[in-house]
Formats: structure tokens, sequence, C-alpha cells
């Protein structure tokens, strides 16, 4: 199949270029930034909505990685051979979807309600913040209209995605990319991934970052943490120098 | 047994006069920055009282600190490792900025710039969180000197667990001052919470440090601490609390809050513990033997056994002579007059507290009694139990015999050396009527009262090994984007906001903040840019707009006049 250049750019160099984004800036930002590595908490300023929203869209959020996990990464025969019929995986993957969404998507309003009617939380949002929670909202909002659209009002088993997306999504990962499997995606689906796409390549400039934070090794870990002072200050904030190195100090700053 | 060294204060609550000066140097040297306006690392409260942040002593409310489970094993009273992740979305147990205190600053400028007109014009407070204008109604030491204690003082945690009765009999006869800075406890339960590992237990000095490169904010440590001295900076995300200003203790300098402390109560100094007998310590059933198995997780640096295991550890010899001559280790173990605040936490606190006698002293004054008399004086420590029951309320988990001790101790002395002032021959049972000889008590005058310099603080300096680590105090200010490279320095910001990027050193720090103040009337933008604030202007250099720009053809030179 002849493939127009919109759909090479789409579906082999727009997935590449966000991949690359994302991973040498994730590592670019640890190693550049690590004390702006922080979601900046506005629980100091506002308890009562965050309470609410956090949760929900935190929980949702982990419900919905774990479904794109399942629906992306997993093929189809390897569900087919565990006996999972096509019936049941779009029924558990329908409404456990559509759940997750329920709470990330509530989750989602209340947290960007909170942040524009809290003054200080509202005060503390830079623009990349703001850019940020536009890409987020947009990938969550195509996502949830790409499930409800397409497989809950389509009616019987709904589009299967893990005929397209899914290979086409695990091919770029085993460098055999083919975007053939892409023509005629839904539109709903198209946007979304699309969408995402972009989400990932200004992940790492965003305080998204905060998910890579996620402290998995505490529970492994004694209560008590005892470092050295040799370790803990290293050099300084910069290496350094021997006593020899002729200084360019002053010539540098006349 | 594994010795370990811990650099710690104790303070004699006696010679406090509440004049904050401790608080506002330590403020002006770590917390006058944006994101920390509410922050005090060292403050001052007057007890009976609230405390900052408000009853953060209720551990019923705040679940700061350790509890005991049912088989006797230590976990953290906010919950255990796993009920830490389930809740890491939304901290339950977190004082909000109102707990503390809404920061303020005043509309400084309207009081230039206003207009000729009838009223005197006036600064009106405005909220540093929102810009606003705002009420204040609450701040870090809101009910000083028991101001508008009627309203507030039934609140305080300790007294609520004392009688009604007694409390409001206790605001008549009974007040003093609780200087706080972070205990660097042995058991850090702020340490314990930290989800990143970020908060760490110097293994030299003992100095609890949170590593700002690896804190992601998580703000556990803030429910974790019982004394609430961990902060969370919320320009920048990430946790600070007090230092011990362990840049200045590295040099063999006192803290600021020290250095600058009038009355001279503070004393520093090194203690030597057995860092394996800490967890069995904190674990002991009854509250009111925390005291007791504190104190037995001290070892004594006179003993050869203790020494030579200090020097297997590897501590230097001149970090066991500092031990040996520690005014905190004589203070706590040699005349017991030193006791830790709230040991009923678990955490081993290291800030230790000599109660205070003068309250008894002035009751039994202002009765028309000898307030120097021994004997008077022990009578009225036993029969004066408010303020007992208050001070074990705070320093013994409500144990009142250790206190009475202290105060007996300490009135002893205070009868002991009124005769050896007066010429008198000083009563040697006096002295012995709380265990102590004539001798004992003289020289434990001489380190309270008289307290030289050298005396309170001996502090021996990190080693010449490790002096490049020290580097930054000789820093010039050519590192990259700093100003001698021209780059944004302080205010300019980083790609992702004013705290992103590497860290500032603070010598470039400081250097911006003080040429932006010269020029800055408020946080939120001067009104007048340009303009200089002679209040904070330090007279050196010269700042535009300072003076009239020089006259064309004036070939007098300025600088000569």
């Amino acid at each position: 199949m002849e493939l127009s250049a919109a759909e090479i750019l789409l579906w082999i160099v727009v997935p590449y270029a966000c991949l690359t984004t994302f991973v040498v800036g994730t590592i670019w930002r640890y190693r550049y930034d690590k004390f702006g590595w922080t979601t900046r908490s506005s629980e100091l300023y506002e308890k009562r909505l965050l309470r609410l929203g956090s949760p929900l869209f935190h929980f949702g959020l982990l419900a919905v990685i774990a479904g794109h996990f399942v629906g992306l990464v997993i093929p189809e025969s390897w569900t087919h051979a565990v006996g999972v019929t096509e019936a049941a995986y779009h029924f558990l993957a329908t409404w456990l979807g559509t759940l997750g969404a329920l709470l990330l998507v509530s989750g989602l309003v209340i947290l960007v309600y909170r942040r524009r009617s809290t003054g200080p939380v509202f005060l503390a949002t830079t623009r990349t913040d703001k850019f940020m929670y536009v890409m987020l909202a947009a990938s969550i909002l195509s996502g949830t209209w790409a499930t409800v659209h397409t497989q809950i009002l389509a009616g019987g088993f709904g589009y299967d995605y893990r005929q397209t997306i899914s290979p086409w999504f695990r091919s770029l990962f085993l460098l055999q990319p083919e975007p053939a499997l892409m023509v005629g995606v839904p539109l709903a689906f198209a946007v979304h991934v699309t969408l995402a796409m972009l989400l990932f390549a200004v992940w790492p400039f965003t305080r998204l970052v905060h998910a890579f934070s996620a402290p998995v090794t505490y529970p492994l870990r004694p209560y008590i943490v005892y470092r050295s002072r040799d370790a803990a200050t290293g050099g300084g904030t910069r290496a350094p120098r021997p006593g020899w190195e002729p200084s360019t100090a002053r010539r540098k700053q006349r | 047994m594994k010795v370990m060294a811990q650099m710690s204060m104790v303070m004699n609550l006696d010679k406090c006069i509440g004049c904050h000066t401790c608080s506002v140097t330590c403020k002006q040297a770590w917390t006058n920055r944006t994101g920390m306006e509410y922050v005090w690392f060292n403050n001052v409260e007057t007890r009976p009282g609230l405390g900052y942040p408000r009853t953060y002593q209720d551990q019923e409310k705040w679940q700061g600190g350790w509890k005991l489970t049912k088989r006797g094993r230590l976990t953290l009273k906010a919950g255990g490792r796993w009920k830490k992740l389930a809740s890491i979305f939304f901290n339950p147990k977190l004082p909000d900025i109102h707990d503390y205190y809404e920061p303020w600053t005043y509309e400084y400028d309207m009081l230039l710039n206003a207009p000729a007109q009838e009223h005197t014009p006036v600064a009106k407070p405005k909220s540093l969180l929102t810009g606003k204008d705002m009420k204040i109604s609450w701040s870090a030491n809101w009910d000083d000197d028991l101001g508008g204690s009627t309203a507030t003082m039934q609140q305080d945690p300790v007294l609520q667990h004392m009688s009604s009765h007694v409390a409001e009999e206790l605001e008549k006869t009974f007040m003093f001052y609780l200087p706080r800075i972070c205990e660097h406890c042995l058991n850090p339960s702020c340490v314990a919470s930290c989800p990143s590992g970020a908060m760490y237990k110097r293994a030299e000095d003992g100095i609890v440090l949170v590593d700002q490169d690896q804190c992601r904010g998580w703000r556990m440590c803030v429910t974790g601490c019982p004394y609430k001295k961990v902060y969370f900076n919320h320009k920048t995300g990430k946790a600070e609390k007090c230092t011990l200003c362990y840049p200045r203790i590295e040099v063999g300098l006192p803290t600021v809050c020290s250095e600058t402390c009038v009355g001279r109560l503070r004393y520093l100094g090194l203690v030597l513990y057995d860092a394996d007998r800490v967890g069995e310590a904190a674990a002991t059933e009854d509250e009111q033997d925390l005291l007791a198995a504190q104190r037995s997780v001290l070892l004594d640096p006179h003993d050869p056994e203790v020494v030579a295991a200090a020097r297997r550890e590897g501590i230097p010899d001149d970090w066991i002579d500092a031990a040996q001559r520690s005014p905190v280790w004589r203070l706590i173990s040699d005349y017991e007059v030193a006791l830790p605040l709230h040991p009923e936490y678990r955490t081993l606190p290291m800030v230790w507290y000599i109660p205070p006698l003068s309250p008894v002293v002035d009751v039994v004054t202002s009765s028309g009694n000898d307030g120097e008399d021994g004997r008077t004086l022990f009578a009225a420590i036993s029969q004066l139990r408010i303020p007992l029951d208050y001070l074990a309320g705070l320093f013994t988990a409500g144990d009142t015999a250790p206190v009475e001790r202290v105060l007996r101790r300490l009135a002893a002395m205070r009868s002991f050396m009124r005769d050896v002032n007066l010429g008198r021959e000083p009563v040697e049972e006096t002295a012995s009527a709380v265990g102590m000889t004539g001798d004992e008590v003289q020289e434990m005058y001489r380190l309270l009262a008289i307290a030289k310099y050298e005396e309170r603080y001996v502090i021996p300096t990190a080693h010449a090994e490790v002096a490049d680590d020290l580097e930054e105090m000789a820093c010039s200010l050519d590192f990259e984007g700093g100003p001698g490279m021209g780059g944004q320095g302080m205010d300019g910001a980083g790609p992702f906001g004013s705290s992103s990027g590497q860290p500032t050193p603070v010598a470039v720090e400081n250097f911006h903040a003080l040429s932006s103040r010269q020029t800055a009337d408020s946080p939120y933008g001067p009104s007048t840019p340009g303009r200089v604030n002679l209040l904070n202007w330090d007279g050196n250099g010269r700042p535009d707009g300072l003076f009239p720009p020089d006259e064309p053809g004036s070939d007098a030179p300025r600088e000569a006049s």
C-alpha cells in the first residue's frame, strides 16, 4: 500500500521524534535540573478540593495506564491463548476503561477548577504548567472520547484497536515500524495517539517528570538514613579545581 | 557498641527573656526568601500557649513521631511505609498555611508615593500568597507574653492533659519562654518518613539535613516530625529545615541562634552515643522511662572503653577531646539538670532544656518570703504543683520527679551561691541535700551563670581532609550563569521557572538578593523601578538612581568629595 507523506510523518517520524525527545530530554533534565525535579505541591495552600481531586486523578490515571499496558503491549493472540474471548476482553476493557476515565476526568476537572479558583494556587501556576495542563487534558479527553465513541456508542465489539494500533505501537519499539496498520484508524483514535505522542515530547520539560520519582524503593530501605559528610557534599556546586590551575575568573569578569 | 558523635544543644530556660533575637537572626541568615516567608527554623514560644504551628504538640491530631505497635515494635505514628505510599497523592495530616500563618508584608510604597491629602497615608497589609489585602489574625508568636491568651490558651495541648481547674490557675502564676529549633534527633521520624530517602542524619556529627537535589516534595517529613520543624518551601516545592548552621559548626563557630543569644543561654557540644541501642531505647514501653533510656544511650566520653570504641569507629582524637569537654554532656549527665523536650515522641531529641526555676522564685518573693533561701525554695517547689505538672508535660512525659529534682538542684545552687557571694560560710548541707558537693555546685554555677563563651561552645572543626568541600565559602562569582559570567543569577529564571537549574551558591544568591532589595520596596514589584530603598542600602557602591546624574561638563571628580 502506498502511504502518503502525511501518514509517514504521523506514524513514523513524529513517534520517533517524540520518543527521542522524551528519553533524551528526561536524561538531560535529570542531569541538569535535579533541584527543579518536583511537582511543587500546593497542598499547603488548599486542602479541601485537593483531598478529593488528587487521589481521584492519580488512582484513575494508574488504572488507565494499566489498561493501556494490557491493550497496547500484550498481543491479542496471547489473551486468546489463555482463553479470554473477544467478548470478555471487550466487556472488561470498555467498562474498566470507562470507569478509570471517569475517575481521571472528574479528578482532572476538580484539580483544574481548584487551580484556577484558589488565589495562591493560581499564582503559583507557571506558563509551563498551563501549557502542560492543556496538553494533558487534550490527551485525556480525546482518549475518553475515543473510548466512548468507538467502543460504547458504536455497538457490537466496538473498534478492535488490537488489530491495528497495538501492533503498530509494538512495531515502533521493535524498530520495524508498520505505518500501514494505522491507515484507516478512526479519527478519534488518530487524534488521541497524536496528542499523546506530543504530550510525551513535552513531558521532560514540565512538572510531569515527578512521575519518575514514584518512591517504589521506600518500603525496602531501613527507616533511618545515615550519610557521610564527604559523600553528601561531594565537591560543592562545582568540581574543585587543582590549586595550580591559573584562575581565569578576573579576566572573565572584566 | 557502635559509637557515634552528635552535635547537640542545651538551653537554660531560666535565662531566656523572650527577646526573639535568635529567631530574627536565624531568619535573616536562612529563611529570608520567597517560599519561606512563614518559616522560622528557630522560634520562641510563650508557654503556656499554642506554639508554632498552632497546637503542634497534639499528636492525636498531627500524628508526628513514633508509636509502639501492639507487639512493642516501633512504627511511625502517621502510618508505616505502605500507608505512606497509599497516601502519597494527598497527605492527610499536613498542616496548611493557616496553621502556621499567612505571610504578609505592608504596602510601604504607599507611604512614599501617596499624593498630598488630608489624611496620613497608611501601609495596608498585603498577603504574600495572593498579593491582595488581608486581615492579619495570627502569626508565629501571636500569643507572645500570653497576649490574647484568655481566648486561646485553653487549646494548649500540654494544658489539656492537665485538669481544667489547674489550667485556669496557671496563667496567673506561671509563664516562661521556650525557644525551639530542630531537635536533630537520634531517631528522627522525619528521616524515616521521607519516601525519597532525601533526608539523612550526617554520620560524622548527627546533623539532620535535606538533600535538596533528591527531595521530591512529598511532604511526609512535615507530617513525620512531631516538633513540626521541617517546612515545605512552597516556591521551590522542597522541604527545608534547621541545619544547625552546619557551615558554621564545621569551622568551629556556634550556630547563629547561639552566637546572637542575648541571654547566653545556649550551650553547644558533642555527645557520644551508642547507635546500636537507639532503636531499643526508643521502643521503651513506658513513656516515663524514655528519659532514663535516652540517658543510657549516651556514652561517658571519659570511659576508656568508650574512647577505644570511638577510635575504632574513626572518630578523630580532637573530637573525642571535645566530647570530654562538652558542656552538653556535663549538663545532661554530670549535673543532670537538662531534660529533653517531649521524650514521649520517641525520636530521642538532642536539644535539651534546663527547666526554669525563676517562676517559682517569683511566687515565693511576691508572697513576701525569701526567694533565695534554700529551705523556702525546696518547700515551694514541692508545693507549686501547677508549674511542676506543666514542666513535666513538656520534658518528662508527665513524670514530675525528674523536674522536681532539677529545680531543687537549681534552688540549692541559688542558695549556696548567695552565701558565697555575701562572704558567708556556704552551707555544705544545701549541696548535699540535692546529691552534690559544694565544689560541684560552684562548677555548675560557673557553667550556668558565668557561662563563658569558650565553655558554652565546644565545637571541634570539620577535618582538613574535607577542606575542599568547604570551597563554596571562598566562592568567586564566576560559575556558570553567575554574575561574573554575565548570567542571569538569582532572578534570572532557569528554563523551568526560578527554582530550576543548578543550585546557586550562597554567595551569589546573597549578592543578588542585596542588589534587588536595594531597589525594591515590595515583593510584587516596585511601583518606582530604579529607586533605591535607603533602609536596605548597605552603603556600598553607587546604585543607579541614588545620586543625580553627572552634569555634563562638570570635571570635579565625585569620588574625591
